[in-house]
């Protein structure tokens, strides 16, 4: 059990893939914009995470080192190919807001520095809980950033309306700097409580 | 403090130009376009004004509490925030100012270490984030005297195809931002800075003249640009802050004229009507490589095995 928590909750707080590794900002600051998205993008990139690191070490001692690279894209396709076939199918909706950043979880660097880092090198419990815990470090803060620029931005969160009518939302939050302004301001929160950096 | 800031060889001269003497300089320049505002505008743009500089002041105390800094106020945040009230209509509603210096002082400013560490001009940083996060209330604005509401001429421009008159431009019975409207205003406090030697000319002049020759490359009215907009305001006032604009001669020069070409670039093709602020704030995320390029060469120094 001990070997599962460990890496889940490492992946969390102390080496959260968005805060502290800085790995993965491109999904993140772009489909920020609304925090129910950050859920889906957050749960497929966290399936495929667990998904991966599973096989990956699995195979780990047969894979020819040479060619470890491609086998990993291999993998990481296949359960990307998944989530993008199951979310067209049953939430078609966000699966038109997400796009293009479905499929491009395929070269999502949290996933293929993962597989590299940790499930290549390790067994395959914590290779287990190292996914479940950078996904859901990942999922996190995209629903945090995404429900802080959703709420500045739109006067919403999760859709529903939070602000007093009279309330002027900030347009610039859910434009691309309000992205960046936002993860700065987690990424000193972060670096201020003195969780790495 | 002093001693890290020696970039060339000795001999160093002292003077009293430190970064209090120079804000209350430029705070002295800019009286002439707020008298103008104010006498355009009349009791709003004091309004304004008031709002903008006084939170500008609130907001340096917080962030410097919060930061356990105990310095003495440089006066460099009333120029921030009489540049940022300046820089806005003078219908905005109370709570623009009050955003628009929190993200000047706090965001632009403080939080990248204080007066002469910010890489961005932070009333411009203010003033972009204000444009795009409420278009309506930014771009409402109203004509002198009377508070008609009323479009900019470089608006007028866009949409109609008509020209202002050189004499309302000059004097500044036109609708804008309240520190932008009059000219001969802003150009008396120009000349005080080049007379105290505050501001020099190779920014702004660069700048003016290359979007005059650009206006007349495109067959516009080379004046009617140089005297429209934020264009004398932010060649003088902006373009001339010491910490965002290159230190080199020739850094400065190129700085100007780029700010000219991106101006008219988004005047006559962009999707805004003004592009002074945004030119500027573009430059000035150029300002350390226009820096680096452009080191001048000491007196006897040679480069050995390549030709530079």
């Amino acid at each position: 059990m001990k070997r599962l928590l460990r890496p889940l909750i490492n992946g969390i707080l102390r080496e959260n893939p968005i805060l502290v590794l800085m790995i993965g900002l491109c999904p993140t600051l772009a489909v920020s914009n609304a925090a129910i998205n950050g859920i889906y993008m957050g749960l497929a990139a966290t399936f495929v995470l667990v998904g991966s690191n599973f096989i990956i070490s699995i195979i780990r001692k047969i894979v020819p080192d040479q060619i470890r690279i491609p086998i990993f894209i291999t993998i990481i396709a296949t359960f990307v190919t998944i989530v993008d076939m199951v979310m067209h199918a049953f939430v078609p909706d966000m699966y038109k807001i997400l796009g293009i950043f479905i499929p491009l979880i395929v070269v999502n660097c949290i996933i293929l520095g993962r597989a590299e880092a940790f499930a290549y090198h390790y067994g395959v419990i914590e290779s287990i809980g190292d996914g479940i815990g950078m996904g859901l470090g990942f999922t996190i803060i995209l629903v945090v950033l995404g429900g802080i620029r959703e709420l500045l931005g739109n006067g919403t969160l999760f859709g529903l309306q939070v602000m007093p009518p009279a309330y002027k939302p900030v347009l610039l939050m859910i434009l691309p700097p309000g992205a960046f302004l936002t993860i700065g301001f987690l990424q000193a929160i972060q670096r201020y409580r003195g969780g790495g950096g | 403090m002093g001693e890290r800031f020696c970039v060339s060889a000795p001999p160093h001269i002292k003077s009293k130009y430190d970064a209090r003497y120079i804000m209350h300089q430029v705070s002295i320049a800019l009286i002439p376009p707020t008298v103008a505002g104010i006498v355009f505008f009349g009791g709003r743009a004091i309004l304004v004004l008031l709002i903008s500089v006084l939170s500008s002041i609130f907001w340096e105390r917080i962030i410097l509490k919060i930061k356990g800094e105990k310095r003495p106020l440089d006066g460099s945040e009333i120029v921030t925030g009489l540049l940022l009230g300046l820089n806005l209509s003078p219908l905005v509603p109370w709570w623009i100012p009050v955003i628009g210096t929190f993200v000047a002082i706090v965001l632009a400013k403080e939080l990248f270490g204080g007066l002469g560490f910010n890489i961005f001009n932070p009333a411009l940083i203010a003033r972009a984030f204000l444009l795009v996060s409420w278009p309506m209330e930014m771009t409402t604005w109203m004509s002198p005297f009377n508070g008609i509401t009323q479009a900019t001429p470089l608006t007028l421009l866009k949409l109609q195809h008509s020209y202002t008159p050189y004499i309302n431009l000059f004097l500044g019975n036109r609708g804008g931002c309240i520190g932008e409207t009059s000219v001969l205003a802003l150009l008396i406090g120009a000349g005080y800075l080049f007379y105290r030697g505050v501001i020099d000319w190779k920014i702004p002049i660069p700048y003016v003249l290359t979007v005059g020759v650009l206006a007349l490359i495109f067959k516009q009215d080379p004046l009617f640009h140089i005297m429209t907009g934020g264009l004398i305001l932010g060649a003088f006032f902006m373009a001339t802050d010491y910490t965002t604009t290159p230190i080199t001669k020739c850094g400065r020069v190129i700085f100007g004229i780029s700010c000219g070409v991106i101006t008219i670039l988004i005047r006559l093709f962009g999707g805004y009507p003004e592009g002074v602020s945004f030119s500027i704030l573009f430059m000035n995320a150029m300002t350390p490589l226009l820096d680096r390029w452009t080191i001048p060469k000491p007196f006897g120094y040679k480069t050995f095995g390549r030709n530079v």
